[in-house]
């Protein structure tokens, strides 16, 4: 349930951003969120609905884009096929994740002062 | 103007900020491992679910080191200080950091506990013992140089592969709880590891009993190595910085 200090880290941000433009609120708040980056889109989409209420993102709607996970080898950048073992077969060498870890604050959308 | 959504709304105006939304986590996880590298104290994340035994390896670990090795540790739990009370009978000065209802631990918790923890820079090893959970602690750096998930032998073969983002950042798998073996008739270790294999880029098991000391000498020499090559052992105490 670690969604709610994500979604208070998000609010704080855009709290910044919105200010530091000289508006006053946000209308659009977009995000992604990595297929393995520890994050359930559904708590965090109730948890924002929870605690937005009397903040910049009281009237924003949040989007959110999944982004699936996407592993490689660090050396040859042969893609390493899902459910495979995450080693290169040509390379040996350990996968690396190439996306799928980002919990991102993508853009936000604000009514001109 | 909103040329993004097609509202055509000339109110609206779209902000690019592409930013890491734990941000705030990563810069005092950065501030720690400046710390901890400084002091050459090399810190250990450990990680696992409830029972997982993730105490009882840190009391083999210090039965076996003695006095070879100054070691501490910080134990995570919602509740109660039961498991640092328990590592400090074990010899392992230990503090408690409960978190109400946090299931993780976060950079700025770790930050402000070692303000409490005396003498920590002195530490060969600081062990943080998460709050069980096979979820949460994963996501929150907390300026650790290694992250060690224990499984119990006795969870399941397919609990790697349904938490993957857990074992995504292990750096090592202490398979735990090995004397049950025998007395699990349908568990299979190998489907065990093959899963690992499929979420674990690092892959590396060693499989561990504190009841029988199976996997402890193996498990204090990987510790070593990657101390070593994570120069914590040179750098020892000649941190000049003053903490504030």
């Amino acid at each position: 349930m670690h969604e709610y200090s994500i979604v208070q880290a998000l609010l704080d941000k855009v709290d910044y951003e919105v200010r530091s433009h000289g508006a006053s609120r946000a209308s659009r708040v977009r995000v992604s969120i990595g297929e393995l980056a520890g994050v359930e889109i559904e708590l965090l989409k109730t948890a924002y609905d929870t605690i937005r209420h009397r903040t910049v993102c009281e009237d924003a709607e949040l989007d959110v884009t999944r982004v699936n996970a996407r592993w490689e080898c660090p050396q040859c950048r042969t893609a390493i096929a899902r459910g495979a073992a995450l080693r290169c077969a040509t390379c040996g060498q350990p996968a690396r994740l190439a996306s799928g870890d980002e919990i991102m604050l993508d853009q936000i959308e604000v009514e001109a002062a | 103007m909103c040329d993004t959504c097609g509202c055509g709304d000339p109110d609206i105006v779209p902000l690019d900020v592409q930013e890491d939304i734990l941000s705030g986590n990563r810069q005092r996880a950065a501030h720690n491992r400046e710390h901890f590298r400084g002091h050459g104290v090399f810190t250990v994340n450990l990680m696992g679910s409830p029972g997982a035994g993730k105490t009882a390896v840190l009391e083999a670990t210090a039965r076996t080191l003695g006095a070879a090795a100054r070691c501490g540790a910080l134990a995570g739990d919602l509740a109660t200080d039961r498991d640092a009370a328990r590592l400090t009978r074990a010899g392992v000065p230990a503090l408690a950091i409960t978190t109400g209802s946090a299931c993780h631990l976060d950079a700025k918790m770790v930050h402000e506990a070692l303000h409490k923890f005396p003498d920590w820079s002195r530490l060969d090893y600081l062990f943080i013992e998460n709050v069980g959970n096979l979820v949460c602690p994963a996501v929150y750096d907390l300026g650790q140089d290694v992250n060690v998930v224990a499984l119990a032998i006795t969870e399941g073969e397919d609990k790697p592969v349904k938490y993957p983002v857990m074992f995504r950042k292990a750096d090592l798998v202490l398979l735990t709880k090995m004397d049950l073996l025998p007395h699990l008739r349908h568990m299979n270790v190998s489907a065990v590891l093959e899963g690992i294999a499929q979420v674990m880029p690092a892959n590396k098991v060693i499989p561990f009993s504190a009841e029988t000391g199976e996997g402890v000498d193996e498990w204090l020499a990987w510790l070593a190595e990657q101390r070593l090559s994570r120069g914590s052992a040179q750098h020892h105490h000649r941190h000049e910085h003053e903490h504030v």
